[in-house]
Order: structure tokens, then C-alpha cells, then sequence
């Protein structure tokens, strides 16, 4: 057998311009996708099939919505922050979605230096997003355990519609576990980065495929896509 | 001047990728068992599906049995009816077709046909496999568990698949619906392997438009699950949450067994909405790879290029979009607004326009062919009936004023059975016969496959045929027994008997078929390379059966489209992908 090259070469190919590009892509020899690693397409698709399950469950919330019987809670007074005797309305809500879209920044910046071969920022990055992952994640624990206290069940809560918990817990727990298993992908692929693992391109624990920095950008996008799917839930759910 | 073939070029374009690295085991647990190799992975597949078949077949008899003979079998009493009719559903589409076609045919057929090594990720790719395995596994523990397997019917609507009285309602439900989200999450990660091995990872020279069907068929059903399962697997967490945590999603407020139920204000209707948005694509997760490869095994059999082959692969896409948009044509009569029921037959009607194009292509494919009569081209031509006449029977039923009246009864039974069981099932044959020479290096012997053939087809038709005059009665599916029901005369009650017959005689002829699979790995006609003069990669490969990393020391180079049999000038009837122009020999 011929010895064995990197699977993915990214080197710019020419492409048409609009339409006639992406029929040209598609048609094309070998691959659809020019340039677009193999982890990279494969996380796209997953995205595909993981939007279709997010929606299914805002969907089903919404159906649940209207067929109970019972008054929906209202959300801006369910989700306040009593602060120096005063009720402010989704103020923890708003804070946890600052802090969410926040790390969507500092992923795209890590990115970037991952692409410019710069262990330590990508590093700091990666991990400065991991940390703002951990603490969206903490301030839904906090965000639970409140409700908890409030007497809201899966099953029943004091306010209204039995379904105003359900949907809440099973939605924001989805979420929150997508968001954890996000925050220790993270760290994983940070301490590939720190090891050096991209630039020696180490054969990964989980696909067996050599390590480069388009693995930064694959898990880029697993996390904006999670922070996207919190903003359909914070429209509405929160906001509705 | 020269003929120019279809589609052939003389260059083909430089390798894009360099070649894929495979992780070589060394032990023979490793090459045997956590292998990595997508062709062993899809055998894995192929063997646990048709294992958990076999029990559904059974299944199947028991039901028979009881419809056939009522009150003549002790052992089968109302609670395990149900179960049976419940678990044979599931078993066969979900845990047998999908995983056979998608799993097993999928992995075996997609690199050897697309000219890759391997699946791009192939230790996901083995995953998926055990984590499949661990859901069959959930999926027959059900059976020991107290209470038994659920008896919801394989739909499992809410509210009575959870209520206490429903066979299975502790234990069972519970089983069935963890091991179905481990089966989508198993499915996903093998379902992702394969789209992007179609999509990525191709030889140099393999268009998308070069590929043969049989992986037009495979990728385009794959996409749908991948779309589908989605559904599925939110309905089965609710389901869960509601039987576990006492939520109300699917739940009415309801007086069961005398006691007010706690639930209150859910949506039982919006269970059926995710069911059949994952159910109805699902049709066309088992129907598709079955057009693709039955194709393939007609245009090979018959000496003769695919008829219209541009238009085969746009009719699977098509019917992919469509087969998203016609769901609730199973919900006629669950109470919807009559407009939806307006739109949703309309879309049905058109998606078999497509579907009809297909048709015509495959017989007009045999039309002056160079028809072999093999076992796969039997069991291709099977298929091609059993299909139109299900098909036929579903444009019945997609009328809403004409499947009202027969919802619920046999002649649904009849028509779900020969469109998605029969025609599949007769492609599942056909593919066997006509790659396991590939798989093994011998073939099947061909005395066993035609007794098997024509036992099969006229069996089955045996069954179905007379189940339709049945439905037309108004004798109800699912139903344990008639008994002195007025509207249906006694004479339904020996039709039912001689269906029975039938179907025992059918399931026993299967025994042939899974002895002909043991007798000829031993005992067959070694078979060589290419037993059947076929054009695609998988047939051109250095070893039979071919090793790990399929194709020896170099990938072949594709020059022309799968379907090159019987061109004008050629010395041989057929030309493999991988011969340039200049190649072929002319006299």
C-alpha cells in the first residue's frame, strides 16, 4: 500500500462564482464538499439531524401549550430575580444568555488562533469558553433549584399548567446537557492543543483519525450551534 | 464513427485526497469482532438483524395461528397476542429492515461500490453496531421482565400504551422505548458514517451521478433517518417522562379502570404527529435502498443499462422531500381539521408520481433485455409485483373518503404488508443471492434459491391476496377474535384458516434459504471474482472475498457510469467502471 498521507488537504481549489459553484461542488469528482474535512462534514450533518430534534421538542412545547386546559404561568414573573427588594423580570435569564453568546465569541477567537498554529491562545481561549460554558451550566443548577423551591415539578407546579414544568425541564435539561458535554469536549480538545497533539497530529481517542486544528473549528461549531438552539428557547420559551 | 458510450471520459481527474489510513488489528478478536472494517461491521449487522427477524417470524406464526384457528391454542392468550403483534411490527421495520438494509447492505456495499477503503470514521462506525446491538438485546430482555413485552401495537399511541391493562405497561414499555432512543443513537452514528463516505470520500472518477443506485437508494434513505429517527426519539422521552415522572405531554385526564387517571391536559394526537413524521419517512428508509438495489440486480440480470438513470436518481430524491410532507395520511381517522386531510392526500397522490416513474423504468429496463433468469433476477421481478400491487392498494388508501372505511381493517394489513414486508423483504433476497459470492467466494446453489423463490412469491401472495377481500368485509386488524360478529360471514373464518396455511408454509421455506447460507459457505460453487459479469467496484476488487482496505494495493479509477452492459462494438456485454475507453476491447 502507498504510505499514507493526511486525509484532508486544505488547499484552495478555484470555484465558480453562486449557483454554477455550488452545482459544480455537488456534481463534482471524489468530493461534494471541496475542502471540507471529513469531521467537519460529519458534524454538519449531525447539526442537521440535532436541529430536527430541538425542534421537535420546542414544537411539542408548543403544542402542550395550547391543548392544556389550565392557564400557562407567566414566564417574566416565574423567571424574576428579587434584587434589593425589587422584582426584575428574566434578569437571571438575561445574564446566562450574555454569558452563552459571550463564550460564541471567544470559541470563534480560538478558532482563529488555531488556525494560526497558537498553542497558548487557542488554549486560553478554549478554556476561558469552557469556562463560561460551566458557569451557564451552574446558573441553570441555580435557576432549578429555585424553581424547585417555588414547588415546581415535572409533574405539577403552583402557578398553573402541569406542562409549564414538564416542558421546562425536559427543554433546558436537553439544552443543559448538550451544553455540558460541549464544556468537556472542550477541555479535551484543549489539552490536545496544549499537548501538542494537533501539531504532531496524534490519532484521536474516539475516531482514530489524525489530530489538526480543523477539530478546533468542528467543535466550534457543536458550540455555536448549541448557543443558536438557547436563543429559540429563550424566544420561546422565556420571552413568550 | 465510434459509439460513445453514455457516460465514459478517457481522463480521470487527480487524486483531491490522499490515500485513507486503516487501523490493522492484530488478533482475531479484533479483525473478527470490535472490527473496524465496515464489511465485517455490516456482517455483524446483517447476522443480529436476521436473528431478531427470526424471532418476529415466529411472531408472526403465533399470530396467524390464533387469527386462523381461534380458540384452539391455549398458550396464546389475548395479553400475548398483542404482545406478538406488537413486537413482530417493530422487530421487522425497525430492528430487521433498517438495520439489514441501512447497517448491514450499507456497510458492506457503500465503500466497495463508491471505491473507499473503508467508512471515513470506522471505529464510530463499530460503535454503532454495539450500540445496536445493546438495543436488540434491551429490545429481547423485555420479553423476561414481569408483565412481558409491551402489547401497545407497534405505534405505541398514547394514552392506553402507557395505562395499567395495556400487556407490558410496567416493564415492557419501558424496554421498548429505551432500546428504540439506543437504536437511533447507535443508527446515528453509522448513519453519519455513510453519508458522509458517499458524500466525501469517493474514488477519483466517481461522480454522484456515476454512482451505481444501490447506493443512491442507501444514501438518499440514510439522509431520511438521520431526518426521522429525530421524531421518534422526542416522542419516546416523553413517553418516558410521562410514565416515569408523572408528566403530562400525551396524557389526558382520563377514568382508567374505574380511577381518575393523574394525568391532565396533554395531547395523545401530538403523539401521533412525531410518531408518523418519523413513521411515514421510515417507509421510505426500507423502500428506498430496496429501489436502489433491485436497480441495480435488474439492469445486471438483464444484460442492459438502467432505463433513464438521471431520472431514477432525482425519482429518490424526490420521494425523499416528499415522503416528509404526507405523514398524516395515517391519522385519517384520529380527528384532523378535513383540510389537512385535503393536503395530506394530495401529497400522498403526488408522491406516486415519482414512484410510478420507477416503475416504468424497471420494466422498460427488462423490455428487450438479455433476461437471465437467476435468482436474483426472480426475486428482482418478485419485487417489481409485489410492489405495483401494494402500491396500487396504497393510492386506495391515500383518498381520504376511501380509507375511512377501511382504516383498522385487513386490507391495510394487506396493503402495508405487500408494499413494505413482501417487496422489501424479496430485495433482501435478491441482494443475497447475488452478493454473497462477493462475501463468501462460493454461490448459493441455485436449486435451493428457486424453490425458495417460488415458494416465497406465491406464498406470500397466497397470504395477501385474500386479506384484502377480507378488509373488504370489514374484519378488523389487531383483534384477537371476531367471535359471532354479524357483518362477517363464516366463510371469512376458512379464508383465515387457509391464509394461515399460508403463512406457516412460507415460514418454513425460510429454513431452506438459512440452510442453502450454511451449505453453500461450505459446500458451494466457488465463484470467483465477478460471477455475474457485473460493472461496479465491488466486483472489479483484487481478492474474493476482498480484504480489509477493499481494493489491494491501488484504488481503482472510475471512467464511466455503473450501468455499461451490452454496448454496441464491446467484445464483452459488459464494461467494469474502472476500464478507460482505450481499454475496451473491440472486434
Amino acid at each position: 500500500m502507498t504510505p499514507a498521507t493526511p486525509t484532508t488537504i486544505a488547499q484552495p481549489l478555484p470555484l465558480a462564482d453562486g449557483v454554477q459553484g455550488i452545482v459544480a461542488d455537488w456534481s463534482s469528482d471524489q468530493r461534494a464538499f471541496k475542502n471540507v474535512p471529513w469531521g467537519k462534514a460529519m458534524m454538519w450533518i449531525f447539526l442537521l439531524s440535532d436541529t430536527f430534534i430541538f425542534s421537535a421538542f420546542l414544537i411539542s412545547y408548543m403544542t402542550v401549550r395550547m391543548s392544556t386546559v389550565e392557564p400557562w404561568p407567566n414566564p417574566s414573573e416565574v423567571f424574576a430575580l428579587t434584587l434589593f427588594g425589587k422584582q426584575v423580570p428574566l434578569l437571571l435569564i438575561a445574564i446566562m444568555t450574555f454569558i452563552l453568546i459571550s463564550s460564541s465569541g471567544t470559541m470563534a477567537m480560538a478558532v482563529r488562533f488555531g488556525y494560526q498554529k497558537n498553542k497558548q491562545m487557542t488554549f486560553i481561549l478554549l478554556l476561558i469558553t469552557a469556562a463560561l460554558g460551566a458557569t451557564f451550566v451552574g446558573m441553570q443548577a441555580f435557576e432549578w433549584i429555585t424553581l424547585i423551591k417555588d414547588g415546581v415539578r415535572p409533574w405539577g407546579n403552583p402557578m398553573g399548567a402541569a406542562q409549564f414544568g414538564s416542558a421546562f425541564f425536559m427543554i433546558t435539561g436537553f439544552h443543559g446537557t448538550h451544553v455540558t458535554i460541549g464544556v468537556i469536549f472542550l477541555i479535551v480538545v484543549a489539552i490536545k492543543v496544549l499537548r501538542g497533539d494537533l501539531d504532531h497530529q496524534r490519532p484521536g481517542f474516539l475516531t482514530g483519525r489524525k489530530g489538526n486544528y480543523e477539530m478546533v473549528e468542528t467543535m466550534g461549531l457543536y458550540w455555536h450551534f448549541v448557543d443558536l438552539v438557547w436563543v429559540f428557547i429563550f424566544a420561546l420559551f422565556y420571552l413568550w | 464513427m465510434a459509439y460513445v458510450a453514455h457516460d465514459a471520459s478517457v481522463f480521470a481527474p487527480p487524486a483531491e485526497v490522499g490515500e485513507m489510513e486503516l487501523y490493522h488489528p492484530k488478533t482475531w478478536l479484533g479483525k473478527y469482532v470490535w472490527s473496524q472494517d465496515a464489511k465485517v461491521i455490516g456482517i455483524q449487522y446483517a447476522i443480529t438483524a436476521i436473528g431478531i427477524g427470526l424471532v418476529a417470524l415466529v411472531m408472526s406464526w403465533l399470530i396467524r395461528l390464533q387469527l386462523g384457528f381461534p380458540d384452539s391454542f391455549s398458550f396464546i392468550d389475548p395479553s400475548n397476542y398483542l404482545q406478538f403483534v406488537t413486537l413482530h411490527g417493530m422487530i421487522m421495520v425497525v430492528y430487521l429492515l433498517t438495520a439489514l438494509f441501512l447497517g448491514g447492505f450499507g456497510n458492506y456495499l457503500i465503500p466497495l461500490m463508491v471505491g473507499s477503503r473503508d467508512m471515513v470514521f470506522p471505529y464510530v462506525n463499530m460503535v454503532s453496531y454495539w450500540v445496536y446491538l445493546f438495543a436488540v438485546l434491551l429490545l429481547v430482555a423485555s420479553f423476561f421482565v414481569p408483565g412481558g413485552p409491551t402489547g401497545a401495537g407497534w405505534t405505541l399511541y398514547p394514552p392506553q400504551a402507557i395505562l395499567q391493562g395495556t400487556p407490558g405497561a410496567t416493564w415492557g414499555i419501558i424496554l421498548m422505548l429505551v432500546s428504540l432512543v439506543f437504536f437511533i443513537i447507535g443508527f446515528t452514528m453509522g448513519g453519519l458514517n455513510y453519508v458522509v463516505t458517499v458524500l466525501q470520500a469517493r474514488t477519483r472518477g466517481m461522480t454522484l451521478m456515476r454512482m451505481p443506485l444501490t447506493i443512491w437508494g442507501i444514501f438518499m434513505a440514510t439522509v431520511l433517518a438521520l431526518l426521522a429517527f429525530p421524531a421518534l426519539l422526542v416522542s419516546a422521552i416523553m413517553m418516558l417522562f410521562d410514565l416515569l415522572l408523572g408528566t403530562s405531554f400525551f396524557m389526558p385526564a382520563l377514568v382508567s379502570m374505574g380511577q381518575q387517571s393523574e394525568h391532565a391536559g396533554g395531547s395523545p394526537l401530538l403523539f401521533q404527529h412525531l410518531f408518523w413524521f418519523f413513521g411515514h419517512p421510515e417507509v421510505y428508509i426500507v423502500a428506498l435502498p430496496a429501489f436502489g438495489i433491485v436497480s441495480d440486480l435488474l439492469s445486471v440480470h438483464a444484460r442492459k443499462n438502467i432505463f433513464g438513470y438521471r431520472m431514477m436518481v432525482w425519482a429518490i430524491v424526490a420521494i425523499g422531500g416528499l415522503s416528509f410532507v404526507v405523514w398524516a395520511h395515517h391519522m385519517y381517522v384520529s380527528g384532523m381539521n378535513p383540510y389537512f386531510g385535503f393536503f395530506f392526500a394530495t401529497t400522498t397522490l403526488i408522491i406516486a408520481v415519482p414512484t410510478a416513474l420507477k416503475v416504468y423504468n424497471w420494466v422498460l429496463t427488462l423490455w428487450h433485455g438479455n433476461i437471465q433468469l437467476t435468482v436474483p433476477m426472480l426475486f428482482a421481478i418478485g419485487f417489481i409485483f409485489a410492489f405495483i400491487h401494494g402500491g396500487l392498494t396504497g393510492l386506495f388508501l391515500g383518498n381520504v373518503t376511501v380509507s375511512v372505511p377501511l382504516s383498522d381493517t385487513m386490507f391495510v394489513v394487506a396493503h402495508f404488508h405487500l408494499v413494505m414486508a413482501v417487496a422489501p423483504i424479496m430485495v433482501v433476497f435478491g441482494a443475497i443471492y447475488h452478493w454473497y459470492p462477493k462475501i463468501t467466494g462460493r454461490m448459493l446453489n441455485e436449486g435451493m434459491g428457486k424453490f425458495h423463490f417460488w415458494a416465497t412469491f406465491l406464498g406470500t401472495y397466497a397470504i395477501y391476496l385474500p386479506m384484502h377481500y377480507l378488509g373488504f368485509l370489514g374484519v378488523p386488524r389487531r383483534y384477537y377474535a371476531v367471535g359471532g360478529t354479524d357483518f362477517i360471514p363464516a366463510s371469512a373464518q376458512s379464508l383465515n384458516a387457509g391464509i394461515t396455511i399460508a403463512s406457516l408454509l412460507v415460514g418454513a421455506v425460510q429454513l431452506v434459504f438459512l440452510y442453502n447460507l450454511v451449505w453453500s459457505y461450505f459446500k458451494g460453487k466457488p465463484s470467483g471474482g465477478n460471477p455475474w459479469n457485473a460493472t461496479t467496484l465491488e466486483w472489479q476488487t483484487a481478492d474474493t472475498p476482498p480484504k480489509h482496505g477493499n481494493f489491494g494495493a491501488t484504488l481503482p479509477v472510475v471512467y464511466r457510469w455503473a450501468y455499461d452492459y451490452s454496448v454496441p462494438g464491446a467484445d464483452q456485454d459488459f464494461i467494469p467502471q474502472n476500464v478507460p475507453a482505450r481499454e475496451v476491447a473491440r472486434t
